[in-house]
């Protein structure tokens, strides 16, 4: 039998392609279709999140309160035990508040990271199909990556402006309009920005093993087994 | 180059599944060529190797000795581009349980791999439209599979298979979820495809209508090819298809 030279020699050299407009586009429709399952994805991250925006906010309005230096509040503030900070700094939430965030953003990940694992496992068979028609490993990877941003900035939207809502009109309950006159709008911008930004990063976290396995499954390891 | 026509070769082709301390052979050494535009089809019992076979020509899995070639090239010295290369633009797949993608409607589904293969979104459309009307499913382009029936979903996968012009066709037991008649008409389709579009047809099954549109059979079983029986005469029966 005659050899070639060059073994791929009629092999053009051109490449797949899945341009980012498309991706999300896919990725855009996979969400819509699978909307219960992306809101299961979503529930832990939107409960995370607002309760990351309800601390903050809280401390921000604090805060608010010991600059105003109106007597009634403040004293209200001592009898619940908050500490007035020193030398006019802002108040920040307590070691105790922070140690249950902490706890509830990693519970959150793991939520994630759960439901992101039976999403990919239910998707098997999809994804071995697009390999079959082509797609790369990393076409894979993009497609998590793009829904669990989505994902990510939807609960968080969600999540944060449902926190700062509830933390407002707690303060404003319990203190009064003193609790609005002195906190600052830019803060609490700021703070529902952070707050979608450490969602979408979660969500990012949340998905990367799960998308690794998706990504690096053979096309009949991904067909095999049920539909 | 004597085998320039051949657009499959499969050489020596082994293959072992190792489950647990069991290794289980299940090719036992496979020699086959297949040529530029034949309609071929693989049979067998259930659980003599066709899906096996199948996987290692399309490139999806990897023999545990031998070599597949397409058009002369040795696939497992393809890196991973090449390789998704292959599967995108030189062969189309059909499998017995259609897998069609569920999030997507019918036309998404067939311009799929036209996305893969860069092909610009209004011609991809066009194309994809074409291929619906090819296989009686142009009103349905915007139903998703779970709107379809099986028949449908299967030939939704028939005009995916098609997107980017394939050489060859690989199916799997095509007709092996349907009832007659819609295996009929699958059958029919690809004969259609292999006589007017000189598609390489490849098909796994044990449906024993398959034998009619053959140009060649290829008996295996256990593993091993038992014979190969050419049915040129009787591939140009007429009728059924000319219909719609
Ligand atoms: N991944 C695998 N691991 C272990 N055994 C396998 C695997 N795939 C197939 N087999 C075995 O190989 C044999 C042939 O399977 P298959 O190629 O699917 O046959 P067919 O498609 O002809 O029904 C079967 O006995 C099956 O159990
Ligand atoms: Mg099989």
């Amino acid at each position: 039998m005659q050899k070639n030279t060059n073994p791929k020699a009629n092999l053009p050299q051109q490449q797949v392609a899945l341009p980012y407009k498309k991706s999300i586009e896919i990725a855009v429709k996979s969400i819509k279709s699978r909307f219960f399952r992306s809101l299961i994805t979503t529930m832990s991250l939107i409960l995370a999140i607002s309760f990351y925006s309800y601390i903050k906010t809280n401390s921000l309005i604090i805060t608010g309160i010991f600059f105003s230096e109106n007597k009634t509040a403040i004293q209200q503030l001592s009898h619940l035990g908050y500490e007035i900070p020193d030398n006019g700094e802002a108040y920040t939430a307590t070691p105790k508040e922070r140690w249950i965030l902490v706890l509830s953003l990693l519970v959150c990940v793991v939520g994630i990271v759960n439901t992101q694992l039976m999403a990919v496992a239910d998707r098997f068979r999809e994804i071995g199909t697009m390999k079959c028609l082509g797609a790369l490993d990393r076409f894979i990877l993009r497609l998590f990556l793009i829904e669990a941003t989505l994902q990510g900035f939807i609960g968080a939207t969600i999540g944060s402006v449902a926190g700062t809502v509830i933390a407002l009109l707690g303060s404003l309950f319990k203190f009064g309009t003193v609790a609005m006159i002195f906190i600052s709008i830019n803060d609490v911008i700021m703070s529902i920005t952070t707050a979608i930004f450490l969602g979408c990063f979660l969500s990012i976290i949340g998905v990367l093993y799960p998308a690794l396995l998706a990504a690096k499954m053979q096309p009949v390891e991904a067909m095999r087994g049920k539909d | 180059m004597k085998s320039l026509n051949n657009i499959v070769r499969v050489d020596k082709v082994l293959k072992d599944f190792t489950m647990g301390k069991t290794i289980v052979s299940v090719l036992k050494g496979i020699d086959l060529e297949i040529k530029t535009g034949e309609y071929v089809s693989i049979m067998g019992p259930s659980g003599s190797g066709k899906t096996t076979l199948f996987n290692m020509i399309g490139g999806l899995d990897k023999p545990s000795s031998g070599s597949v070639f397409i058009d002369e090239i040795d696939i497992s010295q393809l890196d991973a581009y090449e390789l998704a290369w292959l599967r995108c633009r030189k062969i189309g797949y059909i499998f017995q349980t259609f897998n069609i993608i569920q999030v997507m409607t019918a036309l998404e589904n067939v311009t799929l791999p036209m996305v893969f293969a860069g092909i610009a979104d209004d011609q991809a459309r066009d194309k994809g439209m074409e291929l619906l009307e090819l296989v009686g499913l142009k009103e349905r382009f915007q139903h998703k599979p779970f709107e379809l029936s099986g028949g449908q979903q299967q030939r939704v996968a028939v005009a995916r298979a098609l997107a980017n012009d394939p050489a060859i066709i690989l199916a799997d037991e095509p007709t092996g979820n349907l009832d007659l008649a819609t295996g009929d008409e699958i059958i029919n389709l690809l004969k259609m495809l292999s006589r007017e579009k000189g598609v390489t047809i490849i098909s796994a099954t044990h449906d024993l209508k398959m034998l009619n549109v053959s140009d060649r059979v290829i008996w295996i079983s256990d593993g091993k090819i038992e014979k190969i029986e050419h049915r040129d005469e009787l591939s140009i029966s007429l009728g059924q298809i000319g219909e719609k």
